[in-house]
C-alpha cells in the first residue's frame, strides 16, 4: 500500500544539509502493523513527518520516492497532498497535551477533517463525531463533545486524537509514540483499542515507538532504526526470539522488565551521534561496539536477507556477543569484590 | 527503629469555590498514608499518575504541608519542627527529580549546580569546594573538566547524573528519587539504573524510589508499596507483590505491563479483559461506601493488602 524507496530526508544545519533519514526503503501492506523502533534521535519521527510532508520545506530536502497507492507523495503539490492527508493518510501525534487546540471544543476538532474531506451537513458531522467518540471508548460522548481539551485526562485526550485520525476512515494510520505520555493501564487500553480498530477497518498502521513492550504487543513486523538507517527488519516473532543485529540485541538486553532478574542491566556504550557529526561510511553502530575490530565490519554495509523476511545490515552481528554473555560472571564477581 | 516513618500522613490542597470565593479543602490527595523505610532499603512506591506518589515525596521534603499526621525521621517528627531546625535535618534527605531538562538551572555551570547544597550547609574554602565537586563529578562518571560546562552541553543521561551528584553532595541518609528515569531512553535508562544501584550500595543509602513502571521497580527495589487514590492498597516484598498479588488493583497494574513475548499477547489480552471485568464487578470488596480504599490488613509478616 505504501512503498518508500531510498528516502533521504536532510535538515539544514549551519547551511549544510545533513540527512536524518538516510536511504530508507520500506513497504507497508494493507491490514498490517509495521513498527519502527529506535532511540530518540535516530530518525523515526523525521521519517513519519516526511511521509505526510510536514517538514518545513525551506529547511529540509527530501529525496527518494514515497509511493502511496501508485502516487508519489513527494511530487504532489500542497493542494493535492491535502486531498490525501487527513483523509486516506492520517496521523496520531505523540503528545496529547499539545496536539489538541486548547480553545476549540472536542467536537469541532473531530469535525475539522470532515469539513475538508467529506461533504456532510452539520448534523451529519455531529452524528459522525459522536459515533467516533463512542468507537474509541468514550461513552459519555454527548458531554465530551462539548468539552475543552483541558477538561479531559491524558488517556481521554489520546482517545480524542485517535478519533480525529479516524474521522475520514484512513487507509493508513501513522501513530507516532501513541502511548508514551500515558500510564500503563491506559497504555494497555489504548493498545487494545488500536488493535480493535485495525481489525474493523483493515487499515495499515505505521507504529513509531521506542518502547519494545508496545512493539511486542502490537506489531506484525518490526524495523529497527539506528542513525537514520534500518539495521534490522523482521517479523515480530523472529525479532524477539532470534534478534541478530548488535543494536537490536543490546536494546532487548537493556530492558529491566524483560528478564526480571537482579544484577546489572546491559548498557550500550556511547550515545546516538548527532546528525552533523555522524560518520556516513562504514557500519554506523561500530563506535558503540568498539571491541569488534574494523575488519569484521563491512565497508559499505547493506541489508542481507538472512532468512526469508529477515534482513540485517552489516556482517558484524556474526562476531557480536554481548559483554554480559561473554564475561557475565567476571563482571558479577568484580561487583561483589568492590 | 525505621529510618523514616510516615504516620497517617494526610495532604490536602485548597481551592476557591462558591459565590463568596471562599477557600475550601479538596478531597485529600494523600489520605492517612503510613509507611516505614528501614536503613539501607530500596522502597518502591508505585501507582498511576495522580495517585499521590509525588505529593508524598514532596511532603517528606517539606514542600507540601501536612494536614494531619507525622513524618518521623530517625525518630524526630519533621512536621512539628521549627523551620530552622528542620532545615538542618533536611541535609540528610535529598531528592532526585524526574525531568533532567528542567531540574538543572541552565544559567549555572555544573560546579555551581553541585556546590549549591555545599554552600548552604558547609563552610568550605574555594579549593576544598572544587576538590569535593570534582570528586563527585568523577564519582558519577563524568569528566572532571566538565564542571565548567553548562547543562545544555550534556545529554539526558549525563544531566540526570549531575542531578544525582548534587543530591549526593551532602552525603544524605535518605534519597528520594521521583521517577528518575521516565524521561530517558531505554539504553540511557539502563545506565542510570545501574549507577543508582551502585551508589546505593556504596553509600549505604536508603532510597524511596517512585515510579509507575513495574518492570523497573522489580529490578531495583526490595519492598514495594502500591498506591491508589492517596492510599496504599498493597505492600510487600518483590516476591509478595509479583508472585502473590492479592489486591485486584495490583493484579490490574501487573496485567497492564506489556508482554515481551509476542506469542503470548492474545493470552495476555484475555487476562487483562478478565481482570478488568472482575475489577468493575468486585469494587465494593476493596472500597468502602465512599470509594475510599479500606485499611490494609496483614497477610504475612511482610505482606499487607487493603482487603475487607
Amino acid at each position: 500500500m505504501l512503498t518508500i524507496h531510498n528516502l533521504r530526508t536532510s535538515f539544514r544545519i549551519h547551511d549544510e544539509f545533513h540527512p536524518a533519514v538516510d536511504g530508507i526503503s520500506l513497504t507497508i501492506h494493507k491490514n498490517e502493523v509495521l513498527a519502527i523502533v529506535g532511540e530518540s534521535g535516530c530518525g523515526k519521527s523525521a521519517l513519519a513527518l516526511s511521509i505526510l510532508g510536514l517538514h518545513p520545506p525551506e529547511r529540509t530536502k527530501i529525496e527518494g520516492t514515497i509511493e502511496f497507492q501508485g502516487q508519489n507523495l513527494l511530487q504532489l503539490s500542497t493542494a493535492e497532498l491535502n486531498q490525501i492527508r487527513g483523509k486516506r493518510l492520517a496521523m496520531i501525534f505523540q503528545d496529547p497535551m499539545t496536539a489538541l487546540h486548547p480553545l476549540m471544543i472536542i467536537g469541532r476538532q473531530i469535525e475539522e477533517p470532515m469539513k475538508y474531506h467529506l461533504t456532510l451537513s452539520t448534523k451529519e458531522k455531529k452524528q459522525r463525531a459522536l459515533q467516533l467518540l463512542e468507537r474509541v471508548g468514550i461513552h459519555n460522548n454527548e458531554q465530551v463533545y462539548q468539552q475543552y481539551p483541558h477538561e479531559l485526562s491524558g488517556g481521554m485526550r489520546q482517545r480524542v486524537l485517535i478519533a480525529m485520525a479516524l474521522a475520514c476512515d484512513p487507509e493508513l494510520l501513522i501513530a507516532d509514540e501513541p502511548t508514551t505520555a500515558l500510564d500503563v493501564t491506559i497504555q494497555a487500553q489504548i493498545m487494545e483499542l488500536m488493535k480493535e480498530l485495525q481489525r474493523q477497518s483493515q487499515a495499515g498502521i505505521l507504529l513509531i515507538t521506542h518502547d519494545l513492550g508496545v512493539v511486542a504487543e502490537m506489531a506484525d513486523r518490526v524495523a529497527v532504526m539506528y542513525a537514520g538507517e534500518i539495521v534490522e527488519l523482521a517479523p515480530i516473532h523472529t525479532l524477539f526470539h532470534n534478534p541478530l543485529h548488535p543494536y537490536t540485541r543490546s536494546l532487548l538486553h537493556s530492558l529491566p522488565s524483560s528478564f526480571g532478574q537482579k544484577g546489572r542491566l546491559h548498557v550500550i556504550e556511547g550515545m546516538v551521534p548527532a546528525i552533523e557529526h555522524l560518520k556516513r561510511s562504514g557500519c554506523r553502530f561500530a563506535p558503540r561496539i568498539p571491541w569488534i575490530s574494523n575488519e569484521l565490519h563491512e565497508v559499505n554495509p547493506v541489508l542481507h536477507e538472512i532468512a526469508p523476511q529477515h534482513f540485517v545490515r552489516c556482517v558484524c552481528h556474526q562476531h557480536f556477543y554481548l559483554p554480559t554473555e561473554r564475561i557475565g560472571d567476571e563482571i558479577n564477581a568484580s561487583i561483589t569484590a568492590t | 527503629m525505621p529510618l523514616l516513618q510516615l504516620r497517617d500522613v494526610t495532604v490536602q490542597f485548597t481551592k476557591t469555590a462558591g459565590c463568596l470565593r471562599r477557600t475550601m479543602p479538596t478531597p485529600p490527595v494523600v489520605d492517612q498514608l503510613s509507611l516505614q523505610l528501614h536503613q539501607g532499603e530500596m522502597y518502591g512506591l508505585v501507582g498511576e499518575s495522580g495517585c499521590g506518589k509525588s505529593t508524598t515525596a514532596r511532603a517528606i521534603m517539606g514542600l507540601n504541608q501536612l494536614a494531619k499526621g507525622q513524618i518521623l525521621f530517625q525518630g524526630d517528627d519533621l512536621s512539628k519542627m521549627h523551620r530552622s531546625s528542620r532545615k538542618l535535618r533536611m541535609k540528610e534527605i535529598q531528592m532526585i527529580f524526574q525531568d533532567p531538562y528542567s531540574s538543572l538551572n541552565p544559567r549555572k555551570n555544573v560546579w555551581n549546580i553541585i556546590a549549591e547544597p555545599l554552600r548552604n550547609f558547609e563552610r568550605l574554602t574555594r579549593a576544598e569546594e572544587l576538590k569535593k565537586v570534582q570528586e563527585l563529578v568523577e564519582r558519577v562518571g563524568l569528566n572532571a573538566e566538565s564542571i565548567y560546562q553548562y547543562p545544555h552541553q550534556f545529554s539526558g543521561g549525563q544531566r540526570q547524573r549531575i542531578g544525582i551528584a548534587r543530591a549526593l553532595a551532602l552525603r544524605p541518609q535518605l534519597l528520594i528519587a521521583d521517577e528518575p528515569v521516565s524521561a530517558l531512553d531505554v539504553s540511557v535508562q539502563a545506565q542510570v539504573l545501574n549507577f543508582m544501584k551502585e551508589i546505593q550500595e556504596e553509600f549505604d543509602l536508603t532510597m524511596l524510589f517512585i515510579s509507575h513502571d513495574l518492570g523497573i521497580v522489580r529490578h531495583m527495589c526490595d519492598r514495594i508499596g502500591i498506591m491508589y487514590k492517596g492510599r496504599l492498597v498493597e505492600e510487600g516484598t518483590i516476591q509478595d507483590i509479583y508472585e502473590r498479588p492479592s489486591h485486584l488493583y495490583t493484579k490490574r497494574l501487573l496485567a497492564a505491563m506489556p508482554e515481551m513475548n509476542p506469542e503470548k499477547r492474545l493470552e495476555k489480552m484475555k487476562q487483562r479483559f478478565r481482570i478488568n471485568e472482575e475489577y468493575e464487578l468486585a469494587n465494593e470488596q476493596f472500597f468502602d461506601s465512599s470509594g475510599r480504599v479500606v485499611e490494609m490488613r496483614k497477610i504475612t509478616d511482610t505482606h499487607w493488602a487493603a482487603l475487607k
